[in-house]
């Protein structure tokens, strides 16, 4: 274990520990833009900037381990300088139009911004000028909007495995893009939306959320009904709607991963040819009735057939998509109410 | 299950989802799992690319789990046993079986060595196509590492012998001592998301909840005081009895509720027939499928987002369901249909909300007896999780089987009942697609036009033959049915065979497959079946569906 101070807070971690990992430790927010826990520290952005007593350069926390005795200050007059720096940087390349960006309010970079009081970029020059990718119509990518922090990059790589997207071209012309620049589609990319849920700015966009403020949703924490991994998510609501899916770092199967099914399947709620009234077929047509009429129906009918046929002339298939409580009750209602065992259900895999 | 219920005495998948990326070798076989288990099948990858794990990938097709591999071996579609057999053959005369662990868990190794002393590996080998040199490496591999496990899904089940193909994988994980540890043991990866839960509560012919046997009178006397009704003993009906019976006239009434068997079960015909024959049939889903088309009363139920309850993955772990929004229009919850209807047929079941059915569950079912929504309302647990205060079983068999002893047994290689011949000289084979499961995603727009039409995989070779390319439209015949499908040309699929998926059902693939059954689990033989191809010259399809 090592002992050491940040912000005059004594910490005590593990040997090994990252100066931004002690700190979260106590509480202390040392901002970021390329780090996440689930990939290799990368160390480009330098936003992590923080002072170490006795050493000349500022470090960046994300990479530099903890030493016996260090003493850190996380927002010196001169690390809030290098770090308003470098959001000017990032500024004087960046599209000003937070205020009809889809990311407002979950955008790291502007959350920094408003931290450190930047509002514009005092360095002028040329801006990037590159297509917007609307090419599908579940991720819009704008490479405009792009800090080059490699998030995208790493998880596609190696949390996806997929490595659709990667870095290319030098200096200023450093871009993260397709091979041969083609849109996104469906030969080189799995659409699990990876990318898009590690983004810290307005480059990738679930297109889904499109006309929804983060702060308008709540969240709901369910469980995949598409396949036997049972990743869990949330389920984002507004005005009693399904807006779409965000992942979570709760879920104990699937982390912060989600397929293309999991993350993007939420109009399959809303298709129109769902039926919402119960149905009797009439002469071959099926005609709506109330539930009153419709179980009355099925109950007399049932009733009819167990007293001429025996119990057994019955039979119900359970299903592999409903609950267990579901699938529970199935079987009890067979076994008692109808007074059989064909229970059974598809896909006996 | 029945293949590892035999062999061990629980079916279900030993390790756990976790334990994936620390497996040192993964034997992956008939299981395309970056298509039908997405996060599986990254979690696979990773275990190769940034972990250094050898996969050992067993699949007619390239697979992208194949491009991963360190040995893929394309087996001929159906010799599975064939391979397992000679690669157990090669364990055992080379002196790589783990014999103290033989000893101490398993029984029935003379009745194994009986069969599998008769598939050396050059008969093996001409059986199942994979080259002698291949299963050697891939023997030494397996049989070597300490940290194998077995993973297998839909591929390996869905096969007139699926039940006996587990077994035999059952044989060659304990042949090597790779039960009862972590990063090991025996795993498949359950197809839809609960078909875990929907076996554990008992939704078969012949278990109650927690695979308690109806013919076993303790656990009948048990329900029967539980729920204050006699209860039949009579055996039940599997979907392929009840389809007969209906096609006979026997089974009168058929009650469905959340499956589509007509686009699901092999031979679409045979199923349409037989629900066509019933005297009637309740339907109970979100849309109006092809097998609702049939019903005499259709029951519009809510979908998982608009009601609360638990599924069961296939690591066993029991997790929440949660309503988000209300369901549209008059349609409601699955459990709250069942109730009200179990009522008016004088059989009351009143329960306030599905916490309280899970209540009742967890009393009756040993395997599910520390399992409250408390509990799991953050993290869901694992079954085996017999009392409140047990955390619940990563991975199975530590010590012991349920069953006592592992079962070893010996297992003839079948061929598949149907085989290419001069008049059908294609061999059909079907499977997943990443974008798709099964019937449902086909109702999400967005989903749909990622991925619009089916597009059978065949080979340039085939293709040539009849003169067409990439996107064009054939015929697929059977003895069964025939269909108008898209095509891929590639090279991922041998010559000679072709291979579709289920999802579509403008291109229903079940409407070629056959009904022959696995005589024990009663699964599907969707997986083999001989087809001709031809140009499709008259009305083509849509062009997107
Ligand atoms: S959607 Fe997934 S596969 Fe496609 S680029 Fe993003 S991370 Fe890669
Ligand atoms: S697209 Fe987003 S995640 Fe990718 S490098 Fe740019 S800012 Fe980072
Ligand atoms: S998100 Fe994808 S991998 Fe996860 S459970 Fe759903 S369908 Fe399966």
């Amino acid at each position: 274990m090592v002992d050491l101070t940040i912000d005059g807070k004594a910490v005590n971690v593990p040997a090994g520990t990252t100066i931004l990992e002690a700190a979260q430790n106590i509480g202390i927010d040392i901002p970021n833009l390329c780090y996440d826990k689930d990939l290799t520290v990368f160390g480009g952005c330098r936003m992590c900037v923080v002072e170490v007593e006795g050493a000349r350069n500022l470090q960046t926390a994300c990479s530099t381990p903890v030493n016996p005795g260090m003493v850190v200050w996380t927002e010196s007059e001169r690390v809030v300088k290098a770090r308003r720096m470098i959001l000017e940087l990032l500024l004087a390349n960046h599209p000003s139009e937070c205020i009809i960006c889809e990311k407002t309010g979950d955008c790291r970079l502007q959350d920094y911004c408003y931290r450190y009081g930047v509002k514009e970029s005092p360095y002028t020059g040329e801006r990037r000028e590159v297509e917007i990718d609307r090419g599908n119509h579940l991720i819009e990518r704008d490479p405009n909007k792009c800090i080059l922090c490699g998030k995208c990059v790493q998880v596609c790589h190696d949390i996806q495995v997929t490595g659709t997207i990667d870095f290319v071209d030098r200096g200023f012309y450093t871009r993260v893009t397709t091979p041969y620049d083609l849109p996104l589609n469906t030969d080189i990319c799995r659409f699990c939306g990876q990318c898009v849920g590690v983004c810290p700015t307005g480059a990738l966009i679930n297109k889904q959320f499109k006309g929804t403020r983060p702060w308008e949703v709540s969240k709901v924490r369910t469980t995949c009904p598409f396949c036997g991994v049972g990743c869990n998510f949330d389920l984002n609501v507004k005005e009693e709607r399904v807006i779409g899916v965000t992942a979570t770092p709760e879920a104990p199967v699937n982390g912060r991963s989600l397929c293309v099914k999991g993350r993007f399947h939420k109009d399959l709620l809303y298709s129109p040819e769902r039926i919402t009234t119960p149905l009797i077929k009439r002469d071959g047509e099926f005609v709506e009735a109330s539930w009153e009429e419709a179980l009355e129906e099925v109950a007399s009918r049932f009733k009819v057939i167990i007293d001429r046929d025996g119990s057994d002339a019955i039979a119900a298939l359970s299903s592999a998509r409903c609950t267990n409580e579901e699938n529970f009750l199935m079987q009890k209602f067979m076994r008692t109410a109808v007074g059989t065992n064909n229970v059974d259900h598809c896909a006996r895999t | 299950m029945a293949g590892l219920a035999t062999s061990f005495g629980s079916g279900a998948m030993t390790n756990s989802i976790g334990e994936i990326e620390f497996n040192e070798v993964l034997f992956i076989i008939g299981s395309n799992a970056t298509e039908a288990h997405p996060i599986i099948g990254n979690k696979m990858k990773r275990a190769a690319t940034v972990r250094g794990a050898k996969l050992i990938v067993v699949d007619p097709r390239e697979t992208e789990l194949a491009e991963h591999s360190t040995i893929w071996m394309r087996l001929t579609p159906g010799t599975d046993i064939a391979l397992i057999n000679g690669l157990i053959h090669i364990i055992i005369t080379e002196g790589w079986a783990d014999h103290a662990y033989i000893e101490e868990r398993c029984e029935g190794y003379d009745d194994l060595w009986a069969v599998v002393k008769d598939y050396p590996p050059e008969r093996a080998s001409k059986i199942s196509g994979v080259p002698v040199e291949q299963m050697y490496a891939a023997a030494e591999l397996y049989a070597k590492t300490e940290k194998a496990g077995i993973f297998y899904t839909l591929g390996i089940t869905e096969h007139t012998t699926g039940t006996a193909n587990v077994m035999s994988l059952a044989n060659l994980a304990m042949v090597t001592g790779h039960m009862g540890v972590e990063s090991a043991g025996v795993n498949p990866l359950r197809g839809q998301n609960n078909v875990q839960g929907a076996c554990d509560m008992g939704a078969l012919p012949n278990v109650f909840s927690g695979y308690q046997a109806v013919a076993n009178p303790d656990s009948l006397k048990k329900f029967e005081e539980a729920w204050g009704r006699k209860l039949s003993t009579a055996k039940g009906l599997t979907i392929p009895d009840m389809l007969e019976g209906a096609a006979s006239g026997k089974v009168k009434a058929m009650y469905i509720m959340g499956e589509d068997p007509v686009l699901t079960d092999p031979d679409a015909n045979h199923v349409r027939k037989a629900l066509a024959n019933l005297e009637f049939l309740v339907a109970q889903d979100l849309f109006l499928s092809e097998s609702a088309l049939y019903a005499d009363v259709f029951l519009p139920a809510a979908c998982y987002a608009e009601k609360d309850g638990t599924f069961t993955n296939t690591e066993r772990r029991v997790q929440r369901v949660r309503r988000a929004v209300p369901p549209p229009g008059g349609a409601r919850a699955d459990w709250e249909i069942l109730c009200d209807l179990s009522g008016r047929m004088g059989y009351e079941m009143h329960y306030d909300s599905p916490a309280e059915i899970m209540e009742e569950i967890r009393r009756l079912t040993p395997s599910y007896g520390g399992i409250t929504y408390e509990r799991i309302e953050k993290v869901g647990l694992q079954w085996p999780c017999p009392t409140l205060d047990h955390p619940g079983t990563r991975y199975l068999h530590k010590g012991t089987f349920p069953r006592g002893k592992g079962l070893l047994q010996g297992i003839e290689y079948k061929p598949a009942e149907e085989l290419p011949d001069e008049e059908y000289p294609i061999l059909l084979t079907t499977g997943r697609k990443l974008i798709h499961y099964n019937v449902m995603t086909r109702y999400s727009d967005s989903l749909l036009t990622l991925d619009p039409y089916e597009r059978a995989e065949i080979n340039p070779v085939d293709a040539e033959k009849i003169g067409v390319g990439d996107d064009d439209q054939i015929r697929v015949t059977s003895r069964r049915g025939s269909v108008v499908t898209r095509i891929r040309v590639t090279d991922k699929v041998s010559p000679g065979v072709i291979f579709m998926t289920f999802h579509y059902k403008e291109s229903p693939a079940n409407e070629l497959t056959h009904a022959a059954f696995d005589p024990i689990a009663k699964t599907g033989e969707y997986k083999v079946c001989a087809v001709k191809i031809e140009k499709h010259t008259g009305e083509p399809l849509p062009a997107a569906n």
